[in-house]
């Protein structure tokens, strides 16, 4: 290789990662952009921080999915395991009489007991991710109905609790800034998960696994146990957006759940990580579910019906795709 | 045979004996063995499925042997996993490259055993490490950059850095010059003679004979799985190496080639060209004739079917159907031209396997049986489809059977039903008898016979010797994407591997003795 020719090379998947980033990103400022033009309500404070929290479960969820996805795996059971982490916080407070931290630290081991049990079904059962998910995520659903007696359970008497979500610490200490605490969480859970992907022993096998497992196994690591470790820390993440959910409406909802996994897998998407694994960004899946709550935002601003808000996504995701497409054909 | 020398008191770094290993219904190996000393380079030569790779993963620990023991360093050993292997030790490049496509250079030679500090990955060190390694194989490269952006030879240099960092001691190399070019199996070797000069022992895997006398201190042979000999490279003749390789007797059958001489050419390929894969490839098919196509694994025979045939794009070439050219972009302008494809794996390509056999059949010519109003003929279908039972004598019990329900034999026949109902009169089979019991295999042969002798053009393309030299009126070899000759039937199958081993057409293989 001369030196003449080695950056072109070299830089070549880089930079069309990075252009597929941006491609997400001026679709997102573009999608702001229309929005601000079209109505003056868009652009005001209050509504950017509706957007934002409302961003806050979707976002979360769709980072748990991206850790899975990169493995070139998915997890069909987020939307559900969401829900029974959030029923479990409801046993544990409201039934049983808990402390809030006991709680939170109940639902965040649901999902990390339940990861466990989905990643051992795939890694050392060989069932497909599809299938052992699709599974779990039926069983979570039942479960879900089962343990709340199929009825909601509020939180009405564990003070604080709503704070999870809807509070602003940020708010409490500068008023001008009155951020709600989901949305922090949503950018922390972004944080630690982006550097766990780049600089972790974990992320480091978790895009290894995506790109080719065979050659992991004859490297000498344990597939299995890694593969079953970034379900767990994927369904850990589901539990905090099971608190978050639960804190936004005061209440676990047994019934709720089921399509929040498609409306996470469609942020990831959008967002550039590709579904066949080895490839992909925290920071994009933030981004494809910024797009997702811009539109939908955006749309109903605009009195658009909300049937329509669906043919956009849709739309949207196959564009997303094909643009990928596009760029791998031109590599 | 030459047995091993038991020269110097060395004490060799791997003697494995009475290797045994089953999977199910093949038996790989059968009492096989091999020695490696420090500092040899020792090759491992075979036809394909002799037996040499699954030997080397089971020393490497993928693969864990029936019976027999290993010594490392004079020690009984057992190797339970490529990690243990890693550990004493043992490093393989695998013939497949096994990287990971997404990761840099330096994550892939690192990976499970990343530099940490407090529990945090250390790039740097990382990154470091790896161009250290660069740098003692003398090789200019980015540890940073992402493998996949890499040329196949520059893939095979982080291998080797990866097993070079193991601190490796025995080094296994499967066809490590396969997608290399002259100037990188220089450099190669210039890494393997640093490294042999260091006391690493290496176990080199090729099918080239050149390259082989070359790099080599000697040649161990397998054949079927089993042990034929050691010899050293230097002093033995590279004919003894290939009767030794190829050993089996041919069955003893009268083989007449009928005179097609005068027949007139039903397919012609001129300057086939296709990257690497395929270079300046020209051939002509008369009616009547079986052309066979001999080579080793990745010579190129496969590529050269799958462009005929429009499932690959080609780069240059012409191709001339009954004295025409004709423009074949996809499959469907080949099968429009009279020309069908028999792949290698039925089940994936061939057949459609949830189907029955009259479907199958049916599937191209679904416009023939198509009435009006788009509503197919069932019918005209069934007779079709029994017309074609009865005369290749596929054995089902009824044209509605489920075709993954059929033998392998049965299936290949409903596969060329198919391509004789949509009218191919230049016939394509790639590995025709894979997967196929004994028996069945003499009706294939037989039912090609038939079918030349009614004027189809037949090209087979086949990794079996025998089955070539019985099939074939005439035989190609390729090598390297190279036709490297044309043989006539009968011709042994010494002159077949000659010819598949002959790197450059040009370039006559040296005769050592």
């Amino acid at each position: 290789m001369t030196d003449a020719t080695a950056p072109a090379v070299r830089s070549s998947p880089r930079v069309s990662g990075a252009f597929h980033r941006l491609l997400a990103f001026s679709g997102l400022i573009a999608l702001v952009i229309v929005f601000s033009l079209a109505s003056p309500n868009f652009m005001q404070t209050q509504n950017i921080l509706a957007i934002l929290q409302a961003t806050s479960v979707n976002g979360v969820l769709a980072i748990a999915a991206t850790l899975v996805i990169i493995t070139g795996g998915i997890d069909l059971s987020v939307g559900t395991l969401m829900t029974f982490c959030a029923v479990v916080a409801g046993v544990v407070l409201t039934f049983w009489g808990l402390p809030l931290p006991v709680g939170i630290v109940a639902a965040i081991l649901a999902g990390t007991v339940s990861g466990l049990v989905s990643g051992t079904v795939i890694a050392k059962l060989k069932v497909p991710p599809f299938i052992a998910t699709l599974g779990m995520m039926l069983i979570l659903k039942g479960l879900s109905l089962v343990i709340s007696g199929t009825k909601p359970i509020y939180f009405n008497d564990t003070p604080g609790f709503t704070q999870i979500a809807q509070g602003s610490f940020i708010g409490a200490i500068l008023p001008a800034l009155p951020i709600p605490n989901g949305v922090v969480i949503l950018f922390a859970v972004a944080l630690i998960a982006a550097f766990v992907l780049s600089r972790t022993a974990l992320g480091r096998y978790t895009f290894a696994l995506g790109s080719n497992e065979e050659a992991v196994r004859l490297s000498g690591v344990n597939v299995d146990r890694w593969k079953i470790a970034v379900y767990a820390t994927s369904s850990s993440i589901c539990g905090i957006a099971g608190l978050l959910i639960a804190s936004r409406l005061n209440s676990a909802q047994p019934a709720l759940g089921q399509g929040y996994e498609l409306d996470a897998i469609a942020a990831v998407v959008i967002g550039g990580t590709s579904l066949s694994g080895g490839r992909g960004t925290v920071l994009g899946t933030l981004i494809g579910a910024l797009i997702i709550s811009v539109l939908a935002n955006g749309l109903r601003i605009l009195s658009v019906p909300q049937e329509w808000q669906t043919v956009v996504t849709g739309t949207i995701i196959i564009l997303a795709v094909y643009a990928d497409i596009l760029r791998r054909r031109s590599l | 045979m030459v047995e091993p020398r038991e020269s110097a008191p060395v004490v060799p770094l791997v003697e494995m004996t009475g290797i045994d290993k089953s999977f199910p219904g093949v038996r790989a190996l059968s009492q096989a063995r091999f020695q490696l000393l420090p500092g040899e380079v020792h090759a491992l030569m075979g036809e394909n499925g002799a037996g040499k790779s699954t030997l080397m993963k089971i020393l490497s620990g993928v693969y864990q042997r029936d019976a027999g023991t290993i010594l490392l360093d004079g020690r009984p050993s057992e190797i339970a996993s490529p990690r243990e292997a890693q550990d004493r030790g043992i490093g393989i490049i695998h013939q497949e490259l096994a990287l990971m496509r997404d990761l840099t250079a330096a994550q892939n030679i690192f990976i499970g055993r990343e530099p940490r500090r407090f529990g945090i990955l250390d790039e740097r060190a990382l990154n470091r490490d790896a161009q250290a390694i660069f740098d003692s194989m003398n090789l200019r490269l980015d540890p940073t950059v992402v493998v996949e952006s890499l040329t196949i030879a520059k893939q095979q240099m982080v291998e080797i850095a990866k097993a070079l960092s193991y601190r490796s001691r025995v080094l296994i190399m499967d066809e490590p010059t396969a997608a290399l070019n002259d100037a990188e199996i220089a450099e190669l070797f210039a890494i393997i003679n640093r490294l042999k000069a260091e006391g690493v022992g290496i176990v080199y895997i090729s099918h080239k004979m050149d390259e082989i006398k070359r790099i080599s201190d000697r040649v161990t042979v397998m054949r079927d799985g089993e042990y034929v000999g050691t010899v050293p490279a230097a002093e033995t003749p590279i004919e003894t190496i290939i009767s030794m390789m190829v050993g089996r007797t041919l069955g003893s059958e009268t083989f007449v080639v009928p005179n097609t001489a005068d027949a007139p050419v039903a397919l012609e390929v001129r300057n086939l060209n296709r990257g690497r894969e395929i270079r300046d490839v020209s051939f002509s098919v008369r009616q009547g004739e079986i052309l066979g196509f001999a080579g080793l694994m990745g010579a190129g025979r496969t590529e050269v079917a799958r462009a005929i045939f429009g499932a690959d794009r080609r780069e240059s070439g012409e191709i001339w159907v009954h004295g025409k050219r004709v423009g074949i972009s996809t499959p469907r302008d080949a099968v429009a031209s009279g020309i069908g494809y028999l792949s290698e794996d039925r089940k994936l390509f061939g057949l459609a396997t949830g189907l029955d056999v009259r479907n199958n059949i049916a599937l191209p010519s679904l416009e023939r049986f198509t009435g009006p109003g788009g509503i197919l003929n069932d019918a005209a279908m069934r007779d079709a489809a029994r017309g074609y039972i009865r005369q290749l004598s596929i054995k089902t019990p009824s044209e509605t059977q489920e075709a993954r329900l059929l033998s392998g034999g049965n299936q290949q026949k409903v596969v060329i039903a198919k391509w004789l109902l949509r009218d191919c009169d230049i016939l394509i089979f790639d590995e025709p008898t894979r997967g196929i019991d004994v028996g069945a295999k003499t009706e294939i042969y037989k039912l090609l016979n038939t079918l030349a002798a009614q004027g189809k053009a037949i090209i087979v393309i086949s990794s079996e010797l025998p089955e070539v030299l019985r099939l074939s009126h005439r035989i190609a070899v390729m090598c390297e994407g190279r036709l490297t000759g044309f043989l006539p039937g009968g011709t042994s199958q010494e002159e077949i591997m000659r010819l598949a081993t002959q790197r450059e057409p040009s370039m006559q293989v040296r005769h050592a003795g």
